[in-house]
């Protein structure tokens, strides 16, 4: 039975019609901030119910709750503060109460109730969330450079979002009609921001095995350099379900989300989202957006152990690699052979291997998924 | 800010042999103290009772517009 949105409601600030007309012309008299193209994707995550129930940026309450009890105020399990920054002098004219217009590259996105503007401690924020405040680590280094001020309320938007890959987006209604047309009872989501890897497709052939259809949901937003660009993710995905999974069992859609690599924490929100957009289970991997060596390789699915009321069921699937004395892919649980025998699918291997224009051998990648990687002249985020 | 001055506590009042009983049944689980038992068991009972029946959020009209999209980028 697919899942009841996260608190209950699926949230949409998108306004149609004549209340955007309205809205619209409105938003040319009101004061503005600019905002991030981040900020820009979070604003789209809460206008098309991704983030539901948020209905706006977090006010303070729920901003220190999130923080500390990684809950809303009323109880709701969520992980990452989802709010928005701005400088003390852009908004030094505007109160609590004001309506304001939020830009990006001077085009209106969205009208906002500023209920609230509050301070924040950066360094705070990076300890909680990220458990370090180390500016080396990227989710950290992002945080230090966002401006001193927060401001929470509802928004409505107004605008009009463009991108490269807007036929691949799907938002959490659309996947929900999609889900019921297909008359899927139980989806697993898989969340990735890499191509696929013959670990990546042994792990969602193990939980398609027990559910109805699988999700596969490349995050589209901010990477790090040295990702896979989302185009190249895209057209990977493409070859391997196009050769390599039955029809009718996979919908492969865009999530339009921001990447913190976060970690334990992160893994929670991605499981939340997942359920927003219908999924009953979530494949949670080892190290689950985690980076560097900042978190316990099973830390992301500890955390799980805290939210008994998430209403969707974490899948923790262990790393595949390749057993020679198999002949296959396997995992450490169901493969009694030793090390000597285990080929281990690297992904900075293939990273490695791709920019040097070679394929990679058959049991860590599947050629045709190779080929289509290898078409792109700079497959990488710089 | 502390736990305290965020109001993130309160108290609930259960038997004492309740709590006695709860007491014996979380040693050596991952679980410190009875309060936090009782709140995880909580949660859990609040949000089962709380999937009760939930109608999506869109009407026919919506939901055929949609089905053109999904049919149109090749979903369907």
């Amino acid at each position: 039975m697919i899942p009841k949105p996260h608190g209950g409601r699926l949230v949409n600030r998108v306004a149609k019609g004549k209340r955007r007309e309205a809205l619209l012309e409105e938003a040319g008299e009101l004061p503005s901030i600019e905002i991030s193209y981040e900020r820009l994707i979070d604003l789209l995550d809460i206008a098309y119910g991704a983030f539901s129930p948020l209905e706006g940026f977090l006010l303070q309450e729920d901003y220190l709750h999130v923080l500390y009890d990684m809950r809303l105020s009323n109880d709701l399990p969520w992980t990452i503060p989802v709010v928005l920054d701005a400088d003390p002098d852009e908004i030094a004219d505007v109160k609590e109460g004001d309506d304001i217009a939020l830009k990006h590259n001077d085009e209106t996105y969205a009208v906002m109730r500023v209920e609230e503007i509050y301070g924040w401690d950066k360094k705070e924020y990076a300890r909680q969330v990220y458990k370090t405040t180390d500016p080396e680590h990227p989710g950290v280094a992002k945080t230090y450079r966002r401006k001193e001020l927060l401001i929470g309320g509802e928004i409505d938007f107004i605008g009009e979002f463009r991108h490269p890959l807007e036929n691949r987006i799907l938002w959490p209604i659309e996947t929900r009609v999609l889900f019921r047309e297909k008359k899927w009872r139980t989806i697993v989501a898989f969340q990735t921001r890499n191509v696929p890897h013959r670990g990546h497709e042994y792990v969602q052939k193990a939980a398609l095995t027990f559910t109805d259809g699988l999700l596969i949901h490349p995050l589209i937003g901010w990477k790090k350099p040295g990702d896979y660009r989302d185009e190249v993710i895209f057209a990977a995905y493409e070859a391997l379900v196009k050769y390599y999974y039955p029809k009718n069992v996979v919908v492969l859609a865009g999530l339009l989300m921001n990447m913190n690599y976060a970690g334990p924490r992160e893994a929670i929100h991605h499981a939340i989202v997942r359920k927003n957009f219908g999924a009953t289970h979530f494949i949670v991997g080892r190290d689950h957006a985690g980076v560097g060596d900042y978190y316990g390789p099973y830390e992301a699915w500890e955390i799980f152990d805290e939210f008994p009321d998430l209403g969707i069921t974490p899948l923790f699937i262990r790393e595949a690699f390749y057993c020679r004395k198999c002949g296959g892919m396997v995992n450490e649980k169901i493969c009694p052979h030793g090390e000597e025998y285990r080929v281990k699918i690297s992904g900075t291997k293939i990273r490695k291997m791709i920019r040097e224009g070679k394929i990679p051998p058959e049991y860590m990648m599947r050629p045709e998924v190779a080929k289509v990687i290898l078409s792109f002249n700079d497959p990488f985020v710089h | 800010m502390s736990d305290k001055a965020r109001g993130k506590y309160t108290t609930v009042s259960i038997p004492i042999t309740l709590y006695n009983r709860i007491k014996k049944l979380i040693e050596g689980t991952g679980f410190t103290s009875v309060s936090q038992y009782v709140t995880y068991v909580l949660r859990e009972v609040v949000a089962a009772h709380e999937e009760e029946r939930y109608e999506e959020p869109f009407t026919e009209e919506d939901k055929e517009k949609i089905i053109e999209k999904l049919k149109r980028l090749g979903y369907i």
